[in-house]
């Protein structure tokens, strides 16, 4: 069985991102990228799987301009095998970053796809459930516990009752959520390696999948500030303001 | 043809409130004919709970035993072959919400709008992005119904009063058969729901263990209020996951919130942006979460904490 790991760079989350004055779009000139975390999530996964012998292959894939590479190398330094970039330097929404990976899943027919639960830039949580769609195939999403056997996965769920777990048949579609595992550190050996290891560029237009109409950005802006507090210094005083609120 | 649909959710027995802040949010839209949809096995309690939210016309129960527990791999295509009827399909931003309409917007074939905050116009719309650090205004094209969720914290619940007429529906689609409910854990505290309390009370990892959280169980207990956790304290198992608030957690809008031992990351104030108070507790002074609390106490929550319980 194979693996398919979607990639996305993103801003590091350490990052504080700023909107541009012009209101045009966020600053991301010289600002920190990365894998975003859940994809490394998706991806150590993928690979523990593979470690217990219950899948043969992981790939990575990620959309994107040749920068993506850089990120598609960290994803072969900690262990995928082969890495192939989509190249195209506009920005993919979520329905048509699915039907770009439904002719990745054709070309490649792995037994699960493994992609991150939301994408820390544009927090969209749609492109999973929007392949499983199109592929007609099961999704499991916000996994926190992934186990395999017989074709089947038997998933646990984050969800806002608690924890729901669903079984699914393979081939089938699954996003990680935070608790799934921890991603190991890579070891400079492994980024030698990883220097070796294939990574193809597929050109988009030859893949042929059908852009969707995109949402249109008309205007971005800083949220609502907090007007700034003050600090109390008792337990007393806070319980005065508090009253003063009618909040007690 | 200005018509919403509304996918409602529910237990069972309750109509959940993400259900009428969906139609309170919709209202933005001026547009009159709401529809509420509902799938479940047994409808005729949560069928007169939706047909009272204000702003409803017209509620569709489709009863059948396919949806005894909502799977979105079943649910999509039955929203999908709805979808020629309606300029506007809705849902609340719940993990529901957020399993299930992505996967009805690519059957449908369109990008969808997650987390609106504010409706503009009927196709122009304003959502968080970057964990919040930015709003973006988006536009949905023409020629295609817009499909969207509502961030519930971004509304109030739509009142009651309304008499809509409650219709039964068929199941359209065929259950897939290739994903199976096999059962969901947790839940089932005994206080307020963290999604709609009024007060919320949260510890993050200065509580050290989950013998320790009975501080926070405690005051809670004693204010009415619901139990929330930074997800520093989930991950140390302190508390299960679905009281994480934050970024990927659960975004509230509490009319009082309490970050107790909670430094204050940007991911987890994603999560407290529309509470109306927010107290902090923490014994340091630089902790980022001061910046944007109403009201900040320095001092050692083990202290200070048991105090408060007593003096309230
Ligand atoms: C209105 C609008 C305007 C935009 N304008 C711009 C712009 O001007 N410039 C810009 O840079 N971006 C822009 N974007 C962002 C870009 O289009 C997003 O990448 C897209 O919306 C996908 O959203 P997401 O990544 O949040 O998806 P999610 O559904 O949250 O992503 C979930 C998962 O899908 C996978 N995935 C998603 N995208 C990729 C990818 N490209 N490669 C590999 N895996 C992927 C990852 O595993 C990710 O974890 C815009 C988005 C919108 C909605
Ligand atoms: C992709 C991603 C998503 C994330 N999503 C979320 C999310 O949804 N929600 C979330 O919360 N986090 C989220 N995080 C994690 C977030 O970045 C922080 O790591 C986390 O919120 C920290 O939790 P904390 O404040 O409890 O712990 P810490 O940052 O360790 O803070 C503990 C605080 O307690 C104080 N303290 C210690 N002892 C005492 C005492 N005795 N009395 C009083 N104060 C004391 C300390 O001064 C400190 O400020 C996410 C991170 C990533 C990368």
């Amino acid at each position: 069985m194979k693996i398919l790991v979607t990639i996305k760079r993103v801003v590091d989350y350490n990052v504080r991102v700023r909107v541009k004055p012009d209101g045009s779009g966020v600053e991301t000139e010289g600002v920190k990228m990365s894998i975003n975390p859940f994809d490394e999530i998706a991806l150590e996964e993928a690979l523990r799987i593979k470690e217990r012998g219950e899948a043969e292959e992981v790939i990575v894939t990620s959309i994107g301009g040749n920068e993506v590479q850089q990120q598609l190398r960290t994803g072969l330094a900690m262990g995928a095998d082969r890495a192939i970039q989509v190249e195209t330097d506009q920005p993919v929404q979520p329905l048509t970053a699915a039907r770009i990976l439904l002719k990745l899943v054709e070309k490649e027919q792995p037994g699960i796809v493994f992609l991150g639960k939301q994408a820390i830039d544009d927090d969209c949580n749609q492109t999973g459930q929007m392949l499983a769609a199109l592929w007609g195939r099961p999704q499991a999403t916000f996994a926190s516990k992934v186990e395999l056997a017989d074709g089947k996965a038997t998933v646990t769920r984050e969800v806002d009752a608690g924890l729901e777990v669903n079984e699914v048949d393979l081939p089938a579609v699954m996003t990680s959520d935070l608790r799934l595992n921890e991603p190991r550190f890579v070891k400079l050996p492994d980024i030698m390696k990883a220097k070796r290891k294939p990574l193809e560029t597929l050109a988009l237009a030859d893949l042929g999948a059908e852009p969707a109409a995109d949402l249109v950005a008309t205007a971005y802006e800083p949220p609502p500030k907090r007007g700034g507090g003050k600090l109390v210094a008792s337990v007393a005083e806070l319980i005065g303001e508090l009253k003063n609120k009618g909040l007690l | 043809m200005a018509k919403v649909l509304i996918i409602g959710e529910h237990d069972g027995h309750n109509l959940n409130p993400a259900t009428a802040k969906t139609v309170q949010g919709a209202s933005g839209l001026h547009i009159d004919d709401v529809d509420v949809v509902l799938f479940g096995s047994d409808l005729d309690a949560v069928a007169a709970q939706a047909a009272a939210v204000a702003g409803v016309q017209r509620v569709l129960t489709v009863t059948h035993d396919d949806f005894a527990h909502p799977l979105a791999a079943r649910i999509a295509p039955e929203i999908a072959a709805m979808a020629g009827d309606y300029s506007h399909i809705l849902t609340g931003s719940t993990t529901l919400g957020k399993d299930l309409l992505p996967r009805a917007a690519a059957l449908i074939g369109v990008n969808q709008v997650s987390d609106i905050m504010e409706v503009l116009d009927a196709r122009t719309f304003k959502r968080p992005i970057y964990a919040g650090n930015a709003i973006v205004t988006v536009q949905v094209p023409e020629g295609a119904p817009v499909v969207g969720t509502i961030r519930t914290a971004s509304f109030a619940a739509a009142g009651e009063g309304g008499s809509a007429e409650i219709v039964a529906a068929e199941a359209r689609a065929e259950d897939p058969g290739h994903t199976r409910f096999v059962r969901v854990e947790g839940g089932g505290g005994d206080g307020p729901d963290l999604a709609s309390a009024d007060i919320v009370i949260s510890g993050g990892r200065a509580l050290g263990s989950s013998d320790n959280f009975a501080v926070i169980h405690s005051l809670a207990k004693k204010m009415g209020a619901a139990v929330g956790a930074s997800r520093a304290a989930v991950d140390a198992g302190y508390v299960p996951n679905e009281l994480q608030v934050g970024q990927t957690g659960k975004i509230i809008a509490p009319d009082l919130y309490f970050a107790i031992g909670i430094s204050g990351a940007i991911q987890h104030l994603t999560g407290i942006k529309d509470a109306g108070t927010i107290v902090a507790i923490n014994k340091d002074a630089e902790a980022p979460i001061f910046e944007i609390a109403d009201f900040g106490l320095v001092g050692d929550l083990f202290e200070i904490v048991p105090e408060l319980e007593k003096a309230l």
